[in-house]
């Protein structure tokens, strides 16, 4: 369902990615892992189409689409979802508000009629009660005064709310305790299906003791240096990322 | 300091012939007033850039309205309803078409004892002793060429007086209805309110162009609060883009006394909102919030002066401004606190969001303190809508222009909240969101 062909992408004239390749198929997780600095950030961004960077090369075909030329919302109605390494905090804008505009906004992309204030509360509780938070997040200001543990717990349930196909969760887990890892392990395990797919970008091993992947990636300078099943995630775990700068540099 | 100013010139060659029939011209101290107001106008002329407080702001636009012997007598035109934005019956609602009072379109019925809310022009008939003394209570005539001007040629406008104790359990909707469809005008629109001791009162002033003509208004506005007195005075200006609109408010705070002010800025081609406040005994608290959204080549000047006069008095300013295609926003904050005004507490912020580089924004927080045992802040910031929250929106499914709306919505929603009525923000709200969705 996606194709990264020869991706390399710059920031301001400094090539960050130099030539990914990756492809996904339905139904499967795949990790990235990889030193910081090395682009993996960089590579979600892209993907979902931040501005600031220049793609110089290659391409990334979703469900057959180029999604390179699609504004970054065009990109989330076709199911596309980034859980950022830092949330942003929006100042008197509620959750609530926010959400309810967000899922519109992508029923609207799909052709599908949207949801009133109940058909939508009833949607936000059945999702707060599957991953367990509290609905108390709700009528505060997106991510103001939230807690790092807080702020990911929020992207995980706008996750739960639009239902993406690919979801992305750049560095989702760093900084989480124990309960909050499990919240996101959950949000990603309720999207598990066979048509729906998993990138998860992280730095340890911890989180893919509960979202079990089915390939692993190592990124170092902007390439994919090497690929394995998940026993390459606890090998890393072990030895680092040494062996990789060292070969990148 | 004679000016030579062609804009000043049609005002004051105008005025002998005028002078007979502007209300109250049967009354010796309204003439003598008018006279004197008259003098002081022609002496500084209309205020130019060379004066410190209108440094950013030009009037040239007058100019071009071309006003000429008829623009300054009245021009009625046909309305049969007013625009109100409240239900009818929930509030008290007074009417002025092209500045005249319309008694027909208003609603004043049952107002309690002690009460008195009307057109001026027709009060100074009615009620000659109760504007007199209005007019007497404040003097604006030497340092402030608009209200010179306004009072040498005042034609109407709100008359709302509390006797000590008496509370307005109803909004006064106060609407300025306003079209040149008839031809060019300029109106001198007086309001006087004053509030006795332990008063109340609750405002909804708006200000509309019923279309694109150009039109001058320039009110005057004389506020006095009595002891423990509490006004609620919220605006919205949405002239006609072509309009020119000036509004210079003076306001007497008595001890514990309380004024929350609010202003709307959306219309007028050109616009200045004005305020000066004193803060003459212990307990006066302001407090002058706002928002600003202008386009195209719109110009929004606003402009505060708060003088603390006694110790232990407080204002709190919160400004928010949204400036967009090449206009151009102005802010004036100045805070004095005078020696004896010991813990005094004075909070100042103006926030700009640039939504073009062509937009500009001239901010000047001026701070004068006298005391030392004094809490005084402002912030002044200008900058675009936050990229990353922008993304962040996009990236959820929200298009660009929604993703923008709802963060300038936000950014504003600030300053609506500072209203102390807390059932008109949603009012506010609205308006903003229309602004908006053009
Ligand atoms: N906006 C930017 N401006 C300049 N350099 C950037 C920007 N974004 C990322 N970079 C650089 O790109 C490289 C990769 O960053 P990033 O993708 O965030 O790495 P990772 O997520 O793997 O830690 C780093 O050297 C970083 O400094
Ligand atoms: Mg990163």
């Amino acid at each position: 369902m996606l194709e990264i062909k020869n991706l390399h992408a710059s920031v301001e004239d400094k090539p960050i990615l130099r030539g990914i390749d990756l492809t996904i198929q339905p139904g499967e997780v795949h990790a990235i892992m990889g030193p910081n600095g090395s682009g993996k950030s960089t590579l979600a961004h892209v993907m979902t189409g931040r501005d600031g960077y220049e793609v110089t090369e290659g391409e990334v075909l979703y469900r057959g689409k180029n999604i390179l030329e699609m504004a970054p919302e065009e990109r989330a109605g076709e199911g596309l979802f980034l859980a950022f390494q830092y949330p942003v905090e929006i100042p008197g804008v509620t959750n609530t508000t926010f959400m309810k505009e967000a899922l519109n906004s992508i029923r609207r992309y799909r052709g599908e009629d949207e949801l009133d204030a109940m058909q939508f509360m009833k949607v936000i509780r059945e999702k707060t009660k599957q991953l367990g938070v509290s609905s108390d997040m709700l009528k505060r200001a997106v991510n103001v005064g939230f807690s790092g543990g807080e702020k990911k717990r929020n992207d995980i349930l706008q996750m739960a709310v639009l239902e993406p196909t690919l979801a992305i969760l750049d560095e989702t887990d760093s900084g989480l305790d124990i309960d909050a890892l499990k919240t996101v392990a959950d949000g990603v395990n309720l999207l598990r299906s066979p048509e729906n797919a998993t990138l998860v970008i992280t730095h340890y091993q911890r989180l893919l003791d509960y979202i079990v992947p089915d390939f692993v990636h190592v990124l170092a300078s902007g390439r994919i240096v090497k690929s394995g099943d998940k026993t390459l995630a606890q090998e890393l775990e072990k030895k680092g990322y040494a062996e990789f700068t060292g070969q990148a540099a | 300091m004679k000016q030579d100013n062609a804009m000043t010139t049609p005002f004051v060659d105008q005025y002998d012939s005028l002078k007979p029939e502007l209300p109250g011209s049967a009354l010796p101290w309204m003439t003598a007033l008018r006279d004197r107001a008259m003098d002081a106008f022609s002496a500084s002329g209309l205020p130019t850039q060379r004066r410190e407080s209108w440094k950013y702001t030009n009037l040239r636009n007058l100019t071009q309205l071309e006003l000429d012997g008829q623009s300054l007598a009245p021009r009625p035109v046909s309305i049969d309803r007013a625009p109100s934005l409240l239900p009818d019956g929930s509030a008290y609602r007074i009417v002025f078409v092209n500045g005249d009072f319309r008694a027909d379109l208003s609603d004043l019925a049952d107002l309690p004892a002690g009460a008195v809310i009307g057109g001026v022009a027709a009060l100074s008939e009615d009620e000659p002793e109760c504007v007199e003394r209005l007019l007497a209570q404040h003097k604006g005539i030497e340092d402030q060429p608009l209200v010179a001007l306004n009072t040498a040629l005042m034609r109407d406008g709100l008359l709302l007086q509390l006797d000590a104790g008496c509370k307005l359990e109803r909004v006064l909707e106060v609407i300025h209805v306003n079209s040149a469809q008839n031809g060019v005008f300029a109106h001198n629109a007086r309001n006087l309110i004053s509030l006795g001791a332990g008063s109340e009162a609750t405002i909804l002033e708006h200000h509309l162009g019923l279309d694109d003509s150009a039109y001058y208004i320039n009110a005057a506005n004389d506020v006095t609060l009595d002891e423990d007195a509490t006004l609620r005075h919220y605006r919205i200006q949405a002239e006609g883009k072509n309009a020119v609109h000036t509004s210079t408010t003076n306001g007497e705070l008595a001890g514990n006394s309380f004024y929350d002010g609010y202003t709307l800025s959306v219309g007028a081609a050109l616009s200045r909102n004005e305020t000066k406040m004193n803060l003459t005994a212990e307990g006066a608290n302001c407090h002058l919030n706002g928002g600003y959204l202008m386009r195209s080549q719109q110009h929004c000047d606003t402009t505060t002066v708060v003088e603390h006069l006694a110790p232990q008095t407080s204002c709190r300013e919160v400004f928010k401004g949204v400036l967009d295609g090449r206009s151009r926003g102005v802010f004036q904050g100045r805070i004095v606190v005078r020696p004896n005004a010991q813990q005094t507490d004075g909070h100042q912020l103006n926030k700009v969001l640039l939504l073009t580089d062509t937009a500009e924004i001239n901010a000047k927080p001026e701070l004068e303190i006298y005391a030392d045992d004094v809490k005084c802040s402002h912030g002044c910031s200008a900058g675009e809508v936050d990229h990353d929250a922008l993304f962040y929106l996009r990236s959820r499914g929200l298009s660009e222009t929604s993703a923008k709306a709802l963060l300038i919505q936000a950014f504003l929603a600030e300053s609506v909240s500072e209203i102390g009525a807390v059932e008109l923000q949603d009012l506010f709200l609205e308006k903003i969101s229309d602004w908006l969705a053009v």
